[in-house]
């Protein structure tokens, strides 16, 4: 039995025991277990949640091909992919062509025609938007065509454009038009009667109430749909590198899978994956800074 | 001086009869006058104020300033909306000088009378604030900024104050009243506030629902007293305002359940 007062006379003099005081981060109080308080739904941040996920499926890949769970051509090796990876470079693979130059013919193919996209598809979706007349010739033709596959219409566009470069722009342009048109069509319909009804009140024109009011109004809908076109930008690189490419991204992981070389193709595969996340990363930059509002009215 | 004579506006709906929205309005509005109509939701005033403003046209009736009628919105009548309707991409004096910009003045001279009329609302502090973080109160003063910086000879004011809490509601009326007094502007103001409505007007009218139309006009004094006094609460707390303030209620309550039947 020890008797009760053992503790207090073991405990060492005042000046020792004081812990130093280290600065901390406002965090929000942790919800004690069982509570019921939601908050904003999903507040809060991801990024180690997603970061732990990403270290997992490279770890399962990894065990996967390590322990021969899995024949290597089905999925080869994590060193495996890399290793292609090294040798595309140097131009190691079927063609001879080094990786870079794939890479900038795809991304020259995507951005040329994202950008002829954004340059009249935005302002037909304005104009749809703001015009009934407008709206009624080109709804039902984008209505038409965009849920459409665009391998569907691939051998119309490759027999009425030839095999050049024509033939593949288009292919992906058409992908990012449709989804940019209805996104600034929406952005539109989405501008405020009172904002319109104030600048006609303040003396504006039409054209004057397009371009200083709607326009700006209807940016974070064109910002959205701009992320969103570009994606359907890569996810056509492929097929748009079907027809008579000799590079290109889209090709040689095309060209890869008819060799069986799998490595190639989930390199390839990686590399697409990683230009349009860091794409979009950009994109969500350039929307903090360009509509710095949105949400807030 | 703004004449609204026999003014009726019906809305057609795809089903049903159509709704009578105001009928056989008729009213004058002299320089200098601040104008105001009371009355509960459904009476027609915003779509009185529309009327007036452009945004909307009568069905039939006409509305005339300075003798030309009025075919649609204008910059000589200034609107500020129940919700501010800002510009967020703008800064506070981005959207006062809105209009003006608009016009075509040169950079410098919009920014000059931008930030004179900010002065007067009292907010040239905020003048390159984003206007999506100010107060409701700070934003719905910009709106009355911008209104005044085209100089209109008519303002036309839906219920601005409407979402705005008490002690900065009546910061603002003061305000109103200030820009009022300094110039030789019509005023047409929108409210189901009584107390709002005895402060602010020179003439109040009461309006009744079903169909939307104008059932009493009072001349009241508070403003013009106000103006000398400048000290709200003792024209507010006057024995006088406070029983004019409840025959004015009455009167309201009146006109409402008498259209219920």
């Amino acid at each position: 039995m020890t008797p009760p007062n053992t503790i207090l006379k073991t405990t060492p003099d005042i000046a020792v025991t004081v812990a130093p005081e280290t600065p901390q981060k406002t965090v929000p109080p942790a919800s004690p277990t069982g509570s019921r308080y939601l908050g904003t739904p999903g507040a809060g941040t991801s990024r180690t949640i997603s970061t732990v996920t990403v270290a997992l499926v490279l770890a399962l890949w990894w065990s996967a091909t390590h322990f021969g769970w899995i024949k290597p051509l089905f999925l080869p090796s994590p060193e495996l992919t890399f290793k292609a990876f090294v040798d595309a470079i140097h131009g190691n693979t079927q063609g001879q062509t080094p990786l870079l130059n794939h890479v900038l013919v795809s991304l020259a193919r995507v951005f040329c025609a994202f950008f002829l996209a954004v340059l009249t598809a935005v302002p037909l979706g304005i104009a749809m938007g703001t015009s009934r007349i407008v709206r009624g010739i080109f709804d039902p033709l984008i209505e038409f065509y965009r849920p459409l596959p665009p391998l569907a219409y691939l051998p119309l566009i490759v027999i009425w454009l030839g095999i050049d470069e024509g033939a593949k722009v288009t292919l992906i342009y058409l992908a990012c038009a449709a989804p940019l048109a209805m996104a600034a069509q929406a952005g539109v319909r989405g501008v405020a009667i009172e904002q319109i009804n104030a600048a006609y009140a303040l003396g504006g024109s039409r054209w004057q109430i397009i371009t200083l009011v709607i326009l700006p109004a209807a940016l974070p809908e064109i910002l959205t749909g701009m992320r969103i076109a570009i994606g359907f930008g890569w996810t056509t690189l492929v097929a748009a590198e079907m027809v008579a490419a000799s590079v290109g991204l889209g090709q040689m992981v095309l060209n890869a899978s008819n060799f069986l070389r799998t490595d190639i193709v989930i390199m390839g595969i990686i590399i697409i994956g990683v230009l349009a996340y860091l794409f979009d990363t950009l994109m969500r930059q350039a929307e903090r800074r360009l509509t710095p509002w949105k949400g807030k009215m | 001086m703004l004449e609204i004579e026999r003014v009726t506006v019906e809305f057609r709906p795809k089903k049903g009869p159509p709704k009578v929205a105001l009928q056989d309005v008729n009213l004058t509005i002299r320089p200098g006058e601040f104008v105001v109509a009371l009355g509960a939701s459904g009476c027609g005033k915003t779509t009185l104020l529309n009327t007036v403003a452009g945004f909307l046209p009568p069905t039939s009736g006409q509305i005339r300033l300075a003798g030309a009628p009025v075919l649609g919105p204008g910059r000589e009548r200034g609107v500020v909306f129940q919700q501010h309707a800002l510009m967020p991409w703008l800064s506070v004096v981005g959207n006062v000088e809105f209009g003006l910009r608009l016009q075509g003045l040169p950079r410098g001279e919009r920014r000059r009378i931008a930030l004179e009329c900010l002065d007067k609302v009292g907010l040239s502090h905020a003048a390159d604030q984003p206007v999506y973080e100010l107060s409701g109160g700070m934003q719905q003063r910009v709106g009355v900024a911008r209104a005044i910086a085209t100089s209109p000879d008519v303002m036309l004011l839906d219920e601005p104050l409407g979402a705005l809490d008490a002690f900065t509601r009546e910061s603002v009326q003061e305000i109103l009243l200030d820009i009022w007094r300094d110039s030789a502007r019509m005023f047409f103001f929108i409210t189901h506030d009584v107390e709002e409505a005895l402060f602010l007007s020179t003439r109040l009218l009461i309006m009744a629902p079903q169909p939307g139309r104008i059932v009493h006009e009072f001349d009241v004094p508070f403003s013009r007293r106000f103006a000398q006094s400048h000290n709200a609460r003792a024209v507010k707390a006057a024995p006088e305002f406070i029983e004019m303030r409840e025959h004015i209620l009455d009167l309201v309550r009146h006109t409402s359940s008498g259209s219920v039947q």
